[in-house]
């Protein structure tokens, strides 16, 4: 029976082309609309770390007060507040953290140095974060302790200097400094760079090379996220660190909820510490956010995003809408065929399955012109969306298969009312009447 | 549930109006009454229209008026060098003296400058200002520019009041150091924010932290804008502090003026000129040099690609619903063909059809555009809890809803031409 509704349907679908071309027109337009926004929104609201996110937690202690009760505290600790976390070990690993910029200068002088983005970090921070290896491996605590001039470069940095090859134990000179490579990370796209969103929300460039901390620290490495100087500091490197000003990351792996506990209550413990010290005059204002609260904290999704995938969805729906009617008149239209075919003994179910199966193959149809307008669509993407996110959104065989299906079951729904009103013509009514 | 669309003829009687001018609206609701799955659909659709597209429209003039912002500077001559140099110098400020030097001597360039921010580039030093130690912050932070002498005439910025810096009033801004120069410059809307009903010019203000010197307001600029391009809707875009420091960090940016037609030239000659200077320096790839064109176009991409895809979404959604209309009325016309048929033969005009189905048109659209004001301050609510946007004007919706009202008159007129060419011998021929 399904071969032979569908060649009715098929039959029906070219007796009006315009009629048919419009629903194929306006359902593939309305998919293809809300599967380019939300490849974005995919591309940009997705866990970055899906394997550790609930079990990685960056702390927060306010070290100027709340403006008001309840009041968020800055982003980022000072250098002094993150190593004493560092040095309390109240977690399984811990990593302070920073953005740095380094220049990295070629053999060749003639040509200029350039520039790359990287991170001063403890050496938990590699399996805290997963780090893929490709040559090596981290630093060793003793490399952190001992400010060692070790380095661990991605593998762009390493094809860039050293043509690819596996490059440990050779040197590298950062800013006129030789450094020894210690490892060589696989390419690791993990976007949004969780614990880089000072600079374009984590989507920007992705930072190819790892410093030991303090390393980072005694070069006086400026950070190249922010920061935040709310009370008065000397000039100069030193005065910085041990200000109150605020540029350091602090990153924990607590491994369940029950660890995530202590530590927060560790944060208010320190938090009420620095208030005997005489330091806070305050009660404790500190927080611990796992990864996807912290990217939910921080609003990482532009609202550019999640506004355009919202704009789209209803644009979905009113063609949605259009197709209801669009299918009613078509279907309604055919009164007399149905009251013939009733007559002659089809049930509702019969009729039924005729009219949703015509209206599959719209919705199929619609589907595959879905396809074809999302690949345009994500060529577009370029133009409203910052290049470094439109990177991010591609076409693959889930969004592929997400777009039939959409329209598929979008259009069925559609023709859920018009397939029972088809389903309740009276033969009677039609007989008579014609 | 035995309405089908053959029994829309019960409604003849009612829809017989004498006549050939008073149109009644009270038979057109009778028979509206019998497609009432007809009439909501298209009702729903335009509703939902029109709530998407004066949300879409009052999107499109928020981010048209954002990328209208004047900048305030010559844009068209401008272009700027991001320098950085490799490692920590202690020698920097000389180099970068001499780079300053070199630049300004070229040929081609009107004058130049070395700065840490400029409008537009996105992201800069904000301070705290006020206006006595003790007072609480003016806002969250007041967009800071460090500058020499050559800033104003460099940018094209001019001055309402007050001198520029005097050369030997730049000091220098050492590492964490603070911006709390003795002179400084502001903007005309920043002095006004700070002084509303007096003159600003040689007032006190304090820059920065708790323990900030006071810095005098020597000159007030007519317009400069602050380096974010950001959604907020205040007009804390046309505040800055412009401080006379010269940069002793690594990284700043060489803002360049070019005389006239020599600023394609000058993107050549001027990183040629530098690395001739010293090598030991970073000059970032792609945009490492760029005219100011291109930071304008790449700092307003989002607003303006956003703006184009509302206005898309808002035409193809107009396109639809009226497609709908045209749709579903030629069904009516269809399924009435008797009825029409009958009027006619009772001595309605065509033009009476042509009527009847306009208003029918009319008064669905009243009650979509009726249930779309509500949805579109739905949409709007839930738009300013999540996006911080404004309130809805008024005058979005009522653009909206006249171009909806315009759109259904149109798209129903087809098919109502159709309807008034149904000759009056119809009425016989299935009866």
């Amino acid at each position: 029976m399904f071969g032979y509704y569908l060649q009715l349907g098929l039959r029906s679908l070219r007796r009006n082309p315009m009629l048919t071309a419009l629903m194929i027109v306006v359902i593939g337009v309305g998919v293809a609309a809300s599967m380019t926004t939300y490849a974005v929104f995919r591309a940009t609201s997705g866990d970055p770390i899906p394997q550790k996110s609930s079990q990685l937690y960056i702390a927060q202690v306010d070290n100027y007060g709340p403006e008001s009760p309840g009041a968020e505290p800055l982003r980022w600790l000072t250098w002094r507040d993150s190593m004493a976390l560092m040095q309390a070990r109240q977690a399984k690993r811990q990593t302070a953290l920073y953005p740095i910029g380094v220049s990295v200068l070629s053999d060749d002088p003639s040509k200029l140095a350039y520039p790359v983005r990287g991170y001063a970090v403890f050496t938990d921070m590699f399996p805290m974060f997963d780090v893929p290896f490709l040559y090596g491996g981290p630093w060793s605590a003793e490399d952190d302790e001992a400010r060692a001039r070790v380095v661990v470069i991605g593998k762009d940095l390493n094809d860039r200097v050293f043509g690819g090859v596996n490059s440990v134990g050779r040197e590298i000179d950062l800013d006129g400094t030789n450094f020894r490579v210690v490892g060589v990370t696989a390419r690791w796209d993990a976007r949004p760079r969780f614990f880089d969103l000072d600079v374009q929300k984590g989507f920007g460039d992705l930072g190819d090379l790892y410093m030991p901390f303090a390393r980072s620290i005694a070069d006086q490495q400026p950070t190249q996220g922010g920061n935040t100087c709310n009370l008065p500091s000397g000039p100069g490197w030193d005065n910085f660190i041990r200000s109150e000003c605020v540029f350091v990351s602090f990153w924990a792996e607590l491994p369940d909820v029950a660890s995530a506990d202590r530590y927060l209550r560790f944060l208010h413990d320190y938090s009420n510490e620095q208030r005997s010290a005489g330091r806070f005059r305050w009660d404790p204002n500190v927080r611990l956010r796992n990864v996807m609260e912290w990217l939910s904290y921080r609003r990482v999704v532009p609202p550019e995003a999640r506004m355009s995938l919202v704009i789209a969805s209803a644009f979905l729906l009113i063609c949605l809408v259009n197709t209801i009617g669009l299918l009613l008149a078509k279907f309604m239209r055919r009164a007399p065929e149905i009251g013939v075919r009733r007559a002659l003994g089809a049930s509702r179910r019969a009729i039924y399955a005729q009219f949703l199966i015509e209206a599959a193959s719209v919705g199929l149809a619609g589907g595959l012109l879905g396809i074809v307008l999302t690949g345009v669509g994500m060529m577009g993407i370029g133009l409203v969306f910052d290049p470094a996110i439109a990177k991010l959104a591609h076409m693959n065989l889930s969004l592929l298969l997400l777009t039939v299906a959409v329209a598929l079951v979008s259009t069925l729904i559609a023709a859920f009312y018009p397939t029972w009103r088809a389903s309740q013509v009276q033969p009677a009514w039609q007989l008579k009447s014609n | 549930m035995a309405r089908v669309a053959g029994a829309a003829g019960l409604a003849i009687e009612i829809q017989l109006i004498p006549g050939p001018t008073d149109m009644q609206i009270k038979p057109i609701l009778s028979a509206l009454r019998h497609h009432k799955s007809g009439t909501l659909l298209i009702a729903l659709q335009i509703a939902l229209t029109l709530a998407i597209v004066c949300n879409a429209l009052f999107i499109i003039q928020g981010r048209i008026q954002r990328l209208s912002r004047p900048t305030g500077i010559a844009e068209s001559e401008l272009m700027v060098v991001n320098n950085k140099w490799v490692g920590r110098l202690t020698d920097a400020p000389a180099r970068q003296a001499a780079d300053l030097a070199t630049v300004r001597a070229l040929p081609g360039v009107a004058d130049a400058y070395v700065t840490n921010a400029f409008p537009l580039i996105g992201s800069g030093w904000q301070s705290g200002i006020r206006r006595s130690p003790t007072e609480k912050n003016l806002d969250s932070g007041t967009a800071v520019y460090f500058v020499d002498d050559h800033a104003l005439s460099t940018l094209g910025v001019k001055l309402v009041a007050g001198r520029n810096f005097r050369s030997d009033e730049i000091g220098s801004l050492e590492e964490n150091g603070s911006p709390d120069a003795p002179t400084i410059i502001v903007t005309r809307a920043l002095a006004q924010s700070l002084y509303p009903d007096s003159e600003a010019l040689g007032k006190l203000i304090y820059i920065g932290t708790s323990d900030a010197r006071p810095s005098t307001i020597v000159g007030i600029v007519e317009h400069l804008q602050s380096p974010e391009t950001g959604a907020g809707e205040d007009d804390r875009w046309k505040n800055v502090i412009l401080v006379p420091m010269r940069l002793t960090s690594a990284g700043a940016f060489f803002v360049i003026r070019a005389k006239p037609a020599q600023l394609q030239t000058l993107l050549k000659t001027v990183p040629t000129a530098l690395k001739a200077n010293s090598t030991r320096r970073v000059i970032p790839e792609p945009h490492g040099v760029i005219t100011f064109a291109q930071i304008r176009d790449m700092a307003y991409r989002g607003d303006r690609g956003l703006a184009w895809m509302m206005g898309g979404i808002s035409a193809i959604l107009l396109v639809v619903t009226a497609a709908g209309i045209v749709g579903l009325t030629s069904f009516w016309v269809g399924q009435r063909r008797r009825q029409i048929g009958i009027r006619r033969a009772l001595g309605a005009t065509r033009r009476d059809i042509v009527m009847y189905f306009l208003t029918e048109n009319i008064l669905i659209s009243v009650g979509g555009i009726v249930g779309g004001v509500v949805l579109a301050l739905v949409l709007n609510r839930w738009m300013m809890m999540e996006f911080e946007t404004a309130r809805l004007a008024a005058i979005y919706i009522v653009i909206a809803a006249f171009i909806l009202l315009a759109l259904g008159q149109l798209a129903v007129l087809a098919p109502a031409l159709r309807a008034s060419r149904v000759p009056p011998v119809e009425a016989t021929r299935t009866v």
